[in-house]
């Protein structure tokens, strides 16, 4: 059987969207409770930091996450960054995803 | 944008529905317990992507959906006390209480504030001493330690107007009720990315240990959530239930250290009421002995009336992963996101608000 492909939907973030995101302006766009998304740490002050996405920036705390340095995305929640981004996991998980494609591929 | 364009690969994505469904010979039940997952799921075309051996139910995890009627009551009657201001995040100030809401209560003159950050609430605090401005923290692990953070800094800085009303709950305890309750009948969890990237994927290995259930940790792009799948579909073909994570570059087995340790410095565990579901024994998170001061709990002593949940309304049903909306007889007619009858339909992380929007009725796998 064949899975239903045109039900899959991928929206790409627009400027606007991320804007709305960084500054939970919940009205524009559907944000959830639980969000979190990859933002960027441009400066750092104390346990505060000026965090950027798609050219829109805020500034976050950043007492949750004392390790992050500039440079680190963090993943930012409620105004607080709740965790560091580990980029090496992230390009394994992508290396794992084009594993997965690639055996799919066989059939 | 950087860690998320790469997950939404529409090629990427195709292949890996494929293998998921050349691999799934079982028929399973998955449930996503995070309210996002519910959203995101919905959203991407996910769920009428898997193949039919897979049913997808949602949980408990939409903070909104699963605050009871009484605790909304609670919010609702301090928000009517004079020299109050009332700080919460968006969703909840449409949600029915027992006799209003809170956006009927602010149209009756009441001082309510949706804020995005617990940070924004001290900055109200600070700019009004003369008023008692509570956060009305709703959440689970994820935000916790957002709320820890903002009782510290209240602290540091000496502001005596500021106050928690917490009604934060615990994500395992819950997921155990749930399994002990058995109506679900689920093979595999969805697990919650962000509130794992605070707590880690210990705490639920007693999922596999004493439930026979796989539990994969999944991020929120749609790639992710395959992956989740795939892995779920893996484990349960293969008779191997165990914990996993999906979503390494957010969450380590550790979970986040700092933040566990602010939770435990501000909170201690106690009861939670859930809708649906009921009260659970150290379910939530209640402000501690050290920062009584900015328990709003202690602070405003209410009487309240009884609470009279809506009629015929099924999100108790719809968060124990027991019913979907479509089982709701108000779905779609007496209940919509303009006339909410019940918390699922406001919140955009609601199972039911999320069927409304991306399901529609010509989709032949609806019911499904």
């Amino acid at each position: 059987m064949k899975p239903a492909l045109a039900s899959l939907r991928l929206p790409r973030i627009s400027k606007v969207e991320s804007f709305c995101i960084i500054y939970g302006i919940r009205a524009k766009i559907p944000t959830t409770m639980c969000l979190a998304i990859p933002v960027k740490i441009v400066s750092i002050e104390g346990d505060e930091a000026e965090a950027e996405i798609a050219g829109v920036r805020r500034r976050i705390s950043i007492a949750l996450t004392p390790e992050a340095k500039i440079g680190d995305y963090v993943l930012l929640h409620t105004g607080y960054a709740i965790g560091v981004v580990d980029e090496v996991e992230a390009k394994e998980t992508l290396k794992l995803l084009e594993e997965i494609a690639s055996l799919s591929e066989v059939h | 944008m950087k860690f998320i364009d790469e997950y939404r690969d529409r090629g990427l994505a195709e292949k890996l529905a494929r293998r998921i469904t050349d691999h799934s010979t079982k028929r399973i039940r998955l449930m996503e317990f995070c309210g996002g997952h519910t959203h995101a799921i919905m959203r991407y075309g996910v769920r009428q992507l898997v193949p039919e051996t897979i049913e997808m139910r949602s949980g408990p995890g939409c903070p909104v959906c699963v605050t009871a009627t009484t605790d909304l009551d609670k919010v609702i009657a301090l928000a009517q006390l004079p020299g109050v201001i009332i700080t919460t995040f968006g969703d909840i100030v449409r949600v029915p209480g027992s006799y209003s809401s809170l956006q009927q209560t602010k149209a009756e003159g009441a001082d309510i504030r949706i804020v995005y950050s617990t940070m924004d609430a001290l900055g109200i605090a600070k700019a009004n001493p003369d008023k008692s401005v509570i956060f009305a923290g709703i959440g689970f692990e994820t935000t916790a330690p957002t709320i820890a953070a903002s009782v510290i800094k209240a602290s540091q800085e000496g502001l005596e107007n500021f106050y928690i009303l917490s009604l934060l709950k615990l994500t395992p305890p819950v997921m155990r009720a749930l399994l002990d309750l058995g109506e679900a009948k689920l093979d595999g969890i969805i697990g919650p990315g962000h509130v794992s990237v605070v707590i880690g994927s210990h705490p639920y290995e007693f999922i596999p240990k004493d439930y026979g259930v796989a539990c994969v940790i999944s991020g929120f792009e749609p790639l992710d959530i395959l992956l989740c799948v795939n892995k779920l579909v893996e484990q349960i073909e293969n008779g191997k239930p165990r914990v996993e994570i999906a979503y390494p570059r957010g969450v380590k087995p550790e979970g986040n250290r700092k933040a566990l340790e602010l939770m435990q410095e501000v909170f201690e565990f106690g009861e939670a009421n859930w809708r649906g579901i009921g009260n659970v024994p150290r379910s939530g998170l209640k402000i501690g002995e050290r920062y009584a001061r900015f328990d709003a709990q202690k602070a405003f002593p209410l009487s309240l009336e009884p609470a009279k949940e809506p009629k015929g309304c099924r999100c108790g049903d719809v968060v124990r992963g027991a019913a979907t909306p479509l089982e709701c007889k108000l779905f779609r007619k007496a209940c919509t996101p303009e006339t909410p009858v019940g918390p699922c339909m406001v919140s955009s992380e609601g199972a039911c608000a999320a069927y409304y929007q991306f399901c529609g009725l010509s989709s032949p796998k609806e019911g499904k």
